[in-house]
């Protein structure tokens, strides 16, 4: 009786995971059989044949290469800005004394708390107002200052990390602060920078409703809205496109994950943002 | 920006110059390098939070007369807000959403699933955290299409109900709240898991094998030894998932619209119906300062929760 409850034990996490586990993939899975089945519908089957037609359809036609080529300049220049811009506030912040830097780093972590959706409203009067609206530099310009605050509370803390020693060899060797920066701090720092830049570009690359707002004429449009409008328009018909679109559109964001894991061995402690 | 003689020059380290003098510099260099963030940040994040308190009070709006001259109107936005029953329909959906779809569902399954997969086989602990992050990592319009699919009328769902000799069911238009509760559970749930597991990972065993041994179950162990210790991170996760969920409007419009009906408007949907399919940017600027203020609640709890120091 006794060794049975034990067996019992052993094998129920194995059998609950492995449940939790089916549910969670059955969803995904449509996803990748419909891209490759030319008769897809909305569940999942074994396809009749294998094709890769729905892919070529979908970047054989120039209104999607158009939108994939937008979402990553946006992505991309709001991602390299962001690193430059927070790289350069988080130096002071972390090197310096500074008499405001208390309330300064307490209003940037509230910033990276505060959910961007509530303030679309007032950020659309306001690119009417500067004659921005329909303005993909305006919109990299509003995702790097919504990005900003969670890059510099980071940065500032993997520069923390950063001996001091090591920048003040180089100025003894005349190095000016600027160089001690670029030369010492900033190879040291190439973990910190790869994680937060690959976060904010996977954020803004999956971000529909900042674009869907800002954003009015259709050729200006990143991937992440002409799929919705794909989807609206054809998504009930032509499962298949939509699939393989679906797979194209998030293939970036998972190779990127991939690749900020080498960075991120620390993982996920809370504990570890508040090292301040 | 190689070129700033104020910051090359700071660098006398052997110069003569008094601490006075140098303590100067250091403020100018520190506010050239602050400056483009400031810039962006006062223009394009406080600037809007500013426009909200302003815009909510006005009857701003796109078309109509009142889109030629906008005016100040008080509270009437406010006071038309708390008798318009959409807005009290869009709080209690708020809330609702929230609930199951956060603190209930995302932490909850979250939690069993970082304890379940603690010391357990580590090419079954990959596979099934693979799975899980994939559902993270997808953004949440494919979130949004895999589960319309999914939950079609003649999506899987239906099918394997069919197999099992079920009626289908139009899951989409009789559940769209159990169905946006659902796709946003398995769109957050990662993040969730990968807390408890770090959280779970810095319990002591020493401590958990010591009480087995004074004779405590493993449910003793759990509640009264692991929760307390994992406190801090079960409150921190709460808020930051709390924030995220505030927030969800993709998902939401994208797999139902809000409805059928106002059936799953949320406050997000609500604010986006109002400011930009009716054109009452005062109205939904007005919507938008009451989801910004219960974000500000929140995030003074999770800084309080933090404990930071800076």
């Amino acid at each position: 009786m006794k060794r049975k409850s034990i067996k019992v034990e052993k094998v129920l996490p194995y059998s609950i995971l492995t449940v939790i586990g089916v549910l969670f993939l059955l969803p995904l899975l449509w996803v990748v059989v419909a891209s490759v089945d030319p008769n897809a519908n909305s569940s999942i089957k074994v396809p009749s044949a294998f094709t890769m037609d729905n892919f070529k359809s979908v970047i054989t036609d120039p209104v999607n290469i158009r939108a994939f080529i937008i979402g990553l300049l946006l992505s991309m220049g709001q991602g390299l800005l962001v690193v430059l811009v927070a790289g350069l506030a988080a130096y002071p912040l972390s090197r310096y004394q500074l008499r405001y830097k208390k309330p300064f780093m307490f209003t940037i972590l509230f910033m990276t708390s505060l959910p961007i959706t509530a303030v679309m409203v007032p950020v659309y009067q306001l690119f009417i107002y500067m004659k921005l609206q329909d303005s993909l530099w305006g919109t990299m310009f509003f995702l790097t200052a919504a990005g900003l605050p969670y890059a510099i509370w980071m940065l500032k803390n993997f520069m923390d990390a950063v001996p001091l020693e090591l920048e003040e060899s180089a100025w003894i060797d005349g190095a000016s602060v600027w160089q001690g920066l670029k030369r010492i701090v900033a190879p040291l720092m190439i973990p910190g920078i790869c994680t937060v830049g690959i976060f904010t570009f996977s954020g803004s690359w999956g971000n529909f409703f900042v674009p869907y707002i800002l954003i009015q004429t259709p050729e200006k449009l990143p991937a992440s809205v002409t799929i919705y409008q794909f989807f609206g328009n054809f998504g009930m018909v032509e499962y298949g496109k939509l699939a393989a679109f679906s797979i194209m559109y998030t293939f970036p964001a998972i190779v990127l994950y991939i690749f900020s894991q080498r960075f991120m061995s620390q993982g996920f402690s809370l504990g570890g943002a508040s090292k301040g | 920006m190689d070129a700033h003689p104020v910051i090359s020059s700071s660098t006398a380290v052997d110069g003569g110059s008094s601490s006075r003098k140098k303590q100067n510099r250091k403020l100018w260099a520190s506010a050239l390098f602050l400056l483009p963030a400031w810039l962006l940040l006062l223009i394009f994040f406080i600037g809007p939070i500013l426009l909200t308190f302003y815009f909510a009070f006005t009857n701003l709006s796109l078309t109509g007369s009142e889109a030629q001259s906008t005016q100040f109107v008080g509270f009437s936005n406010f006071l038309n807000m708390f008798q318009d029953p959409n807005f009290r329909i869009s709080v209690m959906k708020t809330v609702i959403f929230l609930l199951f779809s956060a603190i209930i569902g995302q932490q909850v399954l979250g939690f069993i699933l970082a304890l379940l997969m603690k010391e357990k086989n580590p090419a079954f602990r990959r596979v099934i955290g693979i799975i899980i992050i994939a559902g993270w990592v997808t953004p949440e319009i494919v979130v949004a299409f895999c589960w319309v699919a999914f939950l079609n009328d003649s999506g899987t769902l239906n099918a394997l109900l069919q197999q099992v000799g079920l009626k289908p069911v139009a899951w989409l238009f009789t559940f769209p709240m159990a169905s946006v509760i659902i796709a946003n559970i398995w769109h957050g749930t990662a993040f969730s898991m990968l807390v408890f597991q770090a959280a779970l990972d810095d319990v002591p065993k020493s401590i958990e094998e010591a009480a087995v041994v004074d004779g405590a179950s493993r449910f003793q162990v759990l509640y009264k030894i692991v929760l307390p210790m994992i406190k801090g991170s079960v409150v921190t996760n709460m808020i930051l998932v709390t924030l995220q969920t505030l927030g969800v409007f993709t998902l939401i419009y994208a797999m139902t619209g809000g409805g059928p009906g106002t059936s799953t408007q949320t406050l997000p949907i609500f604010m986006y119906n109002q400011a930009f399919v009716n054109y009452q940017l005062g109205y939904g600027t007005a919507i938008s300062l009451i989801l910004l203020l219960i974000g500000v609640l929140v995030s003074v709890l999770y800084l309080k929760s933090m404990k930071v120091k800076v």
